[in-house]
């Protein structure tokens, strides 16, 4: 299935330029999946979403379908076929 | 000092200043300088290094996004670009389940490793580089020490600040780590020994245990390897015997609590260190802006301030925010947490401002280029 993670500007040069990203990932997958296969095309996105745990970034937003994950499942919230994730860096910071 | 007497050209110099939000780098000498920057803006830049072993310096910035995390950037052309890799510079493997959270501090291998750097980071452990700095491994040795677990963090996190590379003998490593304190490798970090004899750790039940001090910074000058200097969470320290044993040097200063400890680059007896009056009271004496020097390795030690602030400083300098530079006439240089940036010549008898209103200046190197 293929699902659309969108990008804040200040990450799009690390895909490329690219304010959209289609990720094509097995059916049932999860949004930690879904980053898996995003991290196997763009390693230095990755790293500014994820640690070397995989854990989510704790400033580092994602929203589901207009849902931040950290209401679902974390990294195991299950993602559906065409789903929109939305990458927002949270306030931060003085 | 005796250098003022022997002053030749004014050479120039790097000053690179590591703050809470960003790098910036001044150029100049003396009393004149410009500055450049934020470079990495909005990044918490707690350790910088300038390394003199290539024909350019290269510069080393360890970066860290609250919100995109860590990374290392490295410029070949003295701050003009920068470049990090791809995949994250410094990253635990994955047996450990331990996540970078910063590097604290890049020390340049010895003199026969040009590519060889070491990064200490938080959490406590500590990494090495062969190309240079742009990539890092973790040293095992320190790792898995079976003291490890009981290694807890401090007001500012737990992490290896420290690491003094000998400069001859590239199997020996000194790291130091607040809590922990002082480790030693003599086998190119196969395995580390504490080295706390005589420190004191008075917030604890034992006040001389064999480990868990709160080191706040350990320098070394390449003349003398087995000499260390120790600025302590309390205590200001040297060892004579490659940081086996230690003895108090704090006689003569108006606190022995701060963060720095910084040698001279050719005065190997010749130390500065900036004293705060107490755990519980971290400003200086007085809020006077006081560096403090010896001349003779501990023993005694001047009150320097000429061209600082005389009251109103009500502030503090951090552990890696002073340095000196590798001048013929060597500048000594501090940031303090308000993002006032000094420099010092003749030895620190004379000051003059390099930068005010900085963010808070967290990590400053030098190096003439």
């Amino acid at each position: 299935m293929s699902v659309t993670v969108l990008l804040p500007g200040v990450l799009r040069p690390k895909a490329g330029g690219q304010a959209s990203v289609e990720v094509d990932v097995a059916d049932l997958a999860t949004l930690g999946q879904v980053l898996d296969a995003l991290a196997a095309r763009y390693p230095d996105l990755n790293r500014r979403l994820r640690d070397e745990t995989r854990a989510l970034r704790r400033y580092v937003n994602f929203y589901v379908n207009g849902e931040e994950c950290r209401y679902l499942g974390g990294a195991e919230t299950p993602i559906e076929a065409g789903a929109e994730i939305q990458v927002i860096p949270s306030v931060a910071g003085g | 000092m005796s250098q003022a007497a022997t002053r030749g050209p004014a050479q120039k110099v790097l000053l690179a200043i590591g703050t809470r939000k960003g790098l910036f780098l001044a150029t100049g000498s003396g009393a004149d300088w410009e500055v450049t920057g934020p470079h990495h803006p909005m990044t918490d830049v707690y350790a910088v290094a300038i390394d003199t072993r290539r024909e350019t310096p290269r510069i080393l910035a360890a970066v860290t996004s609250e919100h995109w995390g860590p990374s290392v950037a490295v410029s070949d052309d003295l701050g003009a670009t920068w470049s990090e890799p791809e995949h994250a510079p410094v990253a635990f493997p994955a047996d450990t389940g331990a996540a970078l959270a910063r590097v604290w501090q890049f020390a340049p291998g010895s003199v026969d490793e040009p590519d060889v750097v070491y990064a200490g980071v938080e959490p406590s452990a500590l990494f090495r580089s062969e190309d240079g700095g742009r990539t890092y491994e973790l040293v095992r040795g320190l790792w898995d020490h079976p003291h490890r677990e009981r290694w807890v963090p401090g007001f500012g996190g737990m992490a290896v600040h420290s690491v003094l590379p000998h400069p001859r003998e590239p199997d020996r490593i000194t790291v130091a780590m607040s809590t922990g304190g002082v480790y030693v490798s003599s086998d190119g970090g196969a395995s580390f020994t504490a080295s706390n004899e005589g420190i004191k750790a008075y917030f604890l039940p034992d006040p001389y245990p064999e480990f868990g001090q709160c080191v706040h910074k350990i320098a070394q000058h390449p003349d003398r390897p087995d000499r260390f200097f120790a600025q302590n969470h309390h205590g200001v320290y040297r060892s004579d015997d490659g940081a086996r044993t230690w003895k108090s040097i704090a006689d003569g200063l108006p606190s022995d609590f701060g963060f720095p400890m910084v040698v001279h680059p050719h005065l190997p007896d010749t130390i500065y260190t900036f004293p705060l009056v107490a755990d519980g009271m971290r400003f200086p004496p007085e809020g006077r802006c006081r560096v403090y020097r010896s001349d003779d390795a501990g023993s005694t030690w001047t009150a320097l301030s000429d061209g600082l602030p005389e009251g109103g400083f009500w502030t503090a300098v951090m552990r890696d925010a002073m340095c000196a530079d590798d001048a013929d006439q060597a500048g000594v240089y501090f940031g303090s947490r308000s993002g006032e940036v000094y420099a010092g010549r003749d030895g620190g008898e004379h000051w003059s401002q390099v930068a005010a209103h900085l963010p808070d200046v967290l990590s400053m190197r030098a190096a003439v280029i």
